[in-house]
């Protein structure tokens, strides 16, 4: 094992949970003197960029998109940073080290790709005004940008609506015990651009979301994955849940009013039910599921377009768009980590 | 237990092919001794070497023990470690071996070492002190006695001997050739000795005698 | 006891009662095998280095993009720009107090399986954040961890290099299939091929092996040859007591078996212990003529024990060979007529006597002659040769510094020079062209085993008009001048690198000189076992004048005085052999093996510091028989007449 492989291991606690959590690279304490998030106010436009003195941060934009002749396409672009020490240095000396994905899918197909940089030379980082995220020639700015073996995307995004605050006021609990996290979205954006796979260009349209999410330690020492829900219905609501799985699963859920006004919701409002798993790079992964939200009336069954949306790479883990039926029909993405153990 | 019909045999020398051989019959019945007679390049020692199976005939037959001489090289080494025992005139004793070891030689070889036996046949032979010695460090005659001592302890029912005693003076002979017969007997072996001496040749109970390649 | 348990007791018996023989036939046997496992030993151990290097280093087999100067923008640039670079500084540095090569790589860019294995070994951040450089070495430095690294090398994160070597970024490795970006030179790695550079030394040391395990086995032959004459009564007498043909010969190899066994395994550790003395020098050699590094410590592996005992066996069957099909062909009665056996050995027997004294002079020759095999070849000449050899490197690589000046001048007229390995491969001579021009002159390129092309300044900038990497000048100015007035500029001082080369040199010497040492060793027993051997069949000869008056200590002064009579005339035989044979390793072999040309030149010193050499050994081999025969008991002269033989 090289040093990228144990990287890609501290990467990992930002989108799948440690499968023996305890005392994991430290990430059960903040032993390593990184700072702790706390409820308050955000701090805009400073609260774009990177957090240097938390742990771990992401930047993480999903895109449903349709092409002209109806085909629909997902694209995730997602930059994680990861800190080894609580502050931020110039050169090769910076301790910020930076992962990113990129992923096209169709509903035959699913590529993603995947970069590693570090911090402090300008190969990769994010600056808040104004606004851009990059690695290599990988972008997140008025447009994202990636490309890997076979595939490639830029859109541009444009923003229909406010920034939401997630959990109470942008601090959003983790787990009975406490964990947190500062979070943020913008589920409003309009995409438009061009996708391109195996070679053909294709001009499409469609939504995007962002979740900006920071933290030192996002979990509970018992919490093995999640399944995350973004979801943008044809009424103009957005709603937001996710189930931590653990001892007790711990649920949490916004709904985002058409106006984006966001409504925390309490634990356990939101009922989420697995309805019918497949097995996907030999784990048995849900890919449709039954959402009940009664205080909304809303009692929807998700499809993946894809259910094999799997992102192979160095942290596996299933990211893909999937569709809401229902009560309330619309478009979203799903996000599922820790099944079947990762490395 | 030893039976020659017309055998042929001879050599290719320098000067063409030498016949040594030419239609050999003779036979010999268990427990007999018989003694072959023959001027120095008569074909005696040929005779006994085809009949210990050491070389092949050109043709004829030859039976051991009522089996014809085997074909093969193994047949005909088996037939030497069981039935037939061999004397010759330079005793070809095993010379970094010692006395004891060189006297149990053989009948180990042949599976029927016999250790009371082998105690007789030292005692018979007077071996008893020289057991722990070289065969470099002993005289003819002793060598001798521990040639006939290693083919008797093997018990072959057929003894052939060639010239036993010709390296040996004459007292030592006579002391050597009266302990062969006497184990001979002892053994109900038959013995083939070949002899240059008529005084020896007629301590035997038949004698023959080769000239010209045949048997008179 | 089982009948052929007695039967192998007897064949044993005999070794027990012929203690100096058993030893004979084990020491060459186990020379063999010591010499040729330590060989390969120390060739297996350089290998392994190259591979450790190859492997625990692998961005040597990446492409490099270089340029006049690299910064860390540079770097940033392309990699925005999307291009698979991943940067390394490397240069030399005192860590610990040695001076090693530091390697500084960028891990998260470097492509997976490139780096070696740098994590693990505490905490797995350490290396990023430059709290761990890996090192083979075990330096009193707190950051360096060992690790599976070719010794002198240390592996580091590039921030940390770049604070000891300055932040230039030395070369950028292509991590992926594209051609080099505007502005930068791409370097193929086939250049910095060690295993290629260095396949001429091994194989030269190789050769070594070989020589010297022919020249064992000659003595492993002469034991077998002796153990067979002397025991063919007791053959005689086996078989005519009963056992076969094929028994008896399944004993004696039976019992050669066991031989080779006892003897390979003492020649396997002896090997290593030789390979053990020789490996520094070896090291050292391979360091200066091709900045290869390899290990001085030695592990025995447990291949070279198999390969060690295999050895044995087949030199002791390939020994034993001609005596056991010669027993096996023989009708029983045969062996125990001298002259049967001996109407067969006299013509081997002829041939290996003068051999063993030949041995001496140029045991090469007579061995080479046997197999013309291009590795045996260049073994012999070796032997041969061995003190020949590097001075004449030295004289033609000064050669080669005189000649060019002459046509010096066709250079700047656009015209090219050529080395020897690119004429060779492509048949060119002085006036073809190649397409970087016409061919002025070809010059010899030791050890390079790539084609090479000179040409000059203008010419090369019109025709690749890429950044240029390095600039050298030649001036009369003392070294120390230029230094003081421009401290940035590398200044090499040629008396130094002639000095350091002539080092590098002697270290090899060493090494073929200690080869030399002790394949003449070998060699000298070979020709004692062969002479023991003879002694014993001439006693017969010798008795009879014996007999007629001649004292033993005058038939001992004759046998002495006309094996150094034998010595001389092989030695006079065998030097024209030995030098037509490195003629044809020079001219031939190595040319055809590897594509450079060395000249032949004479060094007639040598030969008599040589034919000094063989009577000595001739003469040291020969002591111990005459001296056996001057004292040689009648009673065992009488036994000639007293039985047949
Ligand atoms: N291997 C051989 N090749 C050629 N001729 C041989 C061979 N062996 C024996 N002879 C010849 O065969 C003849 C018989 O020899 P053999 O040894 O049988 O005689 P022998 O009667 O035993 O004589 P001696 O009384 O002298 O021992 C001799 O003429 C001899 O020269
Ligand atoms: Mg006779």
């Amino acid at each position: 094992m090289n040093v990228k492989a144990i990287m890609l291991i501290l990467m990992a606690c930002a989108v799948s949970a440690p499968a023996s959590g305890q005392g994991f690279a430290g990430l059960g304490s903040d032993a390593g003197g990184f700072e702790m998030p706390r409820p308050g106010p955000f701090d805009f436009p400073a609260d774009h960029g990177p957090h240097p003195t938390f742990r771990i941060e992401w930047w993480y934009v999903t895109a449903n998109l349709t092409a002209a002749d109806g085909t629909e396409y997902g694209a995730q672009w997602t930059l994680f940073r990861n800190a080894l020490a609580p502050h931020e240095a110039g050169g090769w000396a910076s301790p910020q080290v930076w992962l990113a994905h990129a992923a096209l899918t169709t509903a035959t197909q699913h590529l993603a790709a995947e970069k590693l940089a570090r911090g402090g030379i300008g190969q990769a980082g994010v600056t808040a005004e104004p606004f851009g995220a990059w690695i290599d020639d990988w972008e997140l700015s008025d447009h994202m940008a990636a490309r890997g073996e076979g595939f490639a995307f830029d859109l541009a995004l444009h923003a229909t609506g406010p920034i939401v605050a997630q959990g109470d006021g942008g601090y959003s609990v983790k787990s009975a015990a406490g964990q947190a996290s500062r979070y943020y979205s913008q589920p409003f954006y309009a995409a438009s651009g061009e996708v391109e796979l195996d070679g053909k260009h294709v001009p499409v349209t469609g939504t995007a979301w962002m979740d900006r999410e920071w933290s030192s330690q996002p979990l509970a020492a018992d919490q093995t994955g999640w399944d995350w829900f973004s979801l943008s219905f044809d009424d103009g609501a957005r709603l937001m849940g996710f189930r931590l799985r653990g001892a007790t699963d711990f649920v949490s859920a916004t709904w985002i009013g058409a106006d984006g006004r966001p409504e925390p919701l309490p634990p356990g409002a939101l009922r989420l039910t697995p309805l019918r798993s497949t097995t996907v790079a030999g784990r048995e992964v849900p890919v449709e599921w039954r959402l009940e939200l009664p205080a909304k009336e809303l009692d929807i069954t998700t499809r993946a377009l894809n259910d094999h949306a799997w992102n192979a790479l160095s942290v596996p883990y299933w990211e893909g768009p999937i569709r809401a039926l229902g009560s309330h029909p619309g478009r979203g993405y799903l996000e599922m980590t820790g099944y079947g153990g990762t490395k | 237990m030893l039976s020659l019909t017309d055998v042929c045999k001879g050599y290719a020398s320098s000067e063409g092919r030498v016949t040594v051989l030419d239609g050999v019959s003779l036979s010999l019945a268990a427990g007999e001794t018989l003694a072959l007679t023959g001027e120095s390049g008569s074909g005696k020692s040929t005779l006994l070497h085809l009949c210990a199976g050491l070389d092949a005939p050109d043709s004829g037959r030859i039976e051991v023990a009522g089996h014809p001489m085997g074909r093969s090289d193994a047949e005909r080494a088996a037939l030497r470690r069981g039935t037939v025992g061999l004397v010759f005139q330079q005793f070809n004793l095993i010379p970094s071996l010692d006395v004891a070891a060189n006297l149990a030689f053989q009948a180990r070889l042949a599976g029927r070492h016999d250790p009371r036996w082998q105690a007789d046949l030292v005692a018979t032979l007077d071996l008893g002190s020289l057991l722990v010695r070289y065969p470099e460090e002993l005289s003819g005659g002793q060598q001798q006695r521990v040639a006939i001592g290693r083919t008797l302890a093997a018990r072959p029912a057929l003894v052939l001997a060639d010239e036993p005693t010709g390296n040996l003076d004459e007292a030592s002979g006579d002391r050597v050739m009266a302990l062969m017969l006497r184990l001979v007997a002892e053994t109900g072996a038959a013995l083939l000795m070949v002899t240059h001496s008529p005084r020896l040749a007629a301590r035997l109970d038949r004698q023959v005698h080769l000239r010209g390649g045949r048997l008179t | 006891m089982t009948g052929p348990m007695i039967a192998l007791s007897a064949l044993l018996s005999h070794w027990a009662r012929h203690r100096v023989q058993a030893a004979l036939l084990l020491i060459g046997l186990a020379l063999a095998t010591a010499l040729l496992t330590g060989v390969q030993a120390i060739n297996a151990e350089a290998r392994a280095s190259y591979d450790r290097a190859a492997s625990a280093l692998s961005q040597d087999k990446l492409p490099r993009l270089v340029a006049e100067r690299i910064t860390v923008a540079d770097y940033v640039a392309l990699r925005r720009a999307g291009w698979p670079v991943s940067p390394v500084i490397e240069g030399e540095a005192l860590i610990g107090g040695q001076t090693l090569r530091l390697i500084g790589i960028e891990p998260l860019t470097l492509p997976s399986g490139v780096a070696p294995d740098i994590g693990l070994a505490g905490d797995p951040t350490g290396f990023l954040t430059g709290k761990v450089i890996l090192s083979a070495e075990a330096l009193n430095d707190p950051r360096v961890r060992p690790a599976e690294l070719p010794p002198g090398v240390a592996l580091t994160d590039i921030g940390v290099a770049a604070g000891i070597l300055g932040p230039e970024i030395s070369y950028l490795l292509l991590t992926g299939d594209r051609p080099a970006p505007p502005g930068y030179a791409l370097i193929h790695p086939a250049t910095t091929d060690l295993s290629q550079l260095t396949e001429s030394f091994h194989l030269n040391l190789a050769a070594f092996g070989y020589l010297a395990f022919g020249v064992g086995l000659f003595i492993v032959h002469s034991a077998i040859g002796l153990a067979f004459e002397q025991r063919r009564g007791m053959f005689r007498t086996l078989r005519a007591l009963g056992l076969s043909a094929r028994a008896l010969t399944g004993l004696l190899l039976a019992e050669l078996l066991v031989f080779a066994l006892v003897a390979g395994a003492a020649g396997v550790v002896l090997g290593w212990l030789i390979a053990g003395a020789l490996l520094p020098d070896v090291a050292a050699t391979l360091r200066g003529l091709y900045g290869a590094e390899v290990g001085s410590g030695l592990t025995l592996r447990p291949v070279w024990w198999l390969s060690g005992l295999g050895i044995a066996v087949l030199g002791m069957l390939a020994s034993a060979g001609q005596s056991l099909w010669r027993l096996g062909r023989l009708p029983v009665l045969a062996p125990a007529q001298p002259r049967a056996w001996g109407r067969e050995s006299a013509r081997a027997m002829r041939g290996q006597a003068l051999a063993g004294v030949g041995l001496i002079g140029a045991a090469a020759g007579l061995l080479a002659v046997r197999g013309l095999w291009a590795g045996f070849g260049v073994l012999a000449g070796l032997l041969l040769g061995g003190a020949l050899m590097l001075p004449l490197l030295m004289a033609a690589l000064t050669r080669a510094g005189q000649r060019l000046p002459d046509t010096w001048a066709r250079l700047d007229a656009g015209d090219v020079f050529i080395n020897e390995q690119l004429a060779l491969r492509r048949g060119l001579a002085p006036g073809d062209r190649v397409e970087q021009g016409v061919i002025a002159g070809i010059y010899p390129d030791y050890g390079n085993p790539m084609p090479q092309v000179i040409l000059s300044w203008d010419r090369h900038r019109a025709l690749y008009p890429l950044p240029v990497l390095r600039y050298a000048l030649i001036t009369d100015i003392p070294a120390a001048e230029i230094r003081a007035a421009f401290p940035r500029v590398v200044v090499e001082d040629r008396a130094a690198i002639r000095k350091a080369s002539v080092a590098v040199f002697e270290r090899t010497f060493a090494v073929t000189a200690a080869l030399n040492v002790l394949t003449l060793g070998v060699a000298a027993l070979a020709m004692f076992a062969s002479l023991l051997t003879l002694s014993s069949r001439r006693l017969p000869q010798v008795a009879p004048v014996w007999a007629m008056g001649l004292t033993r200590g005058r038939l001992a002064q004759l046998e002495f005085l006309r094996t150094l009579a034998l010595a001389a005339l092989i030695y006079g035989l065998a030097l024209p052999l030995g030098l037509a044979l490195a003629w044809v390793l020079l001219a031939v072999v190595n040319v055809e093996a590897f594509g450079w040309r060395l000249p032949m030149l004479l060094f007639p010193g040598d030969w008599l510091r040589l034919g000094m050499l063989s009577l000595l050994a001739a003469g040291l081999a020969a002591a111990l028989p005459v001296h056996r025969l001057a004292r040689i008991a009648p009673a065992e002269l009488l036994k000639v007449f007293a039985h047949e033989r």
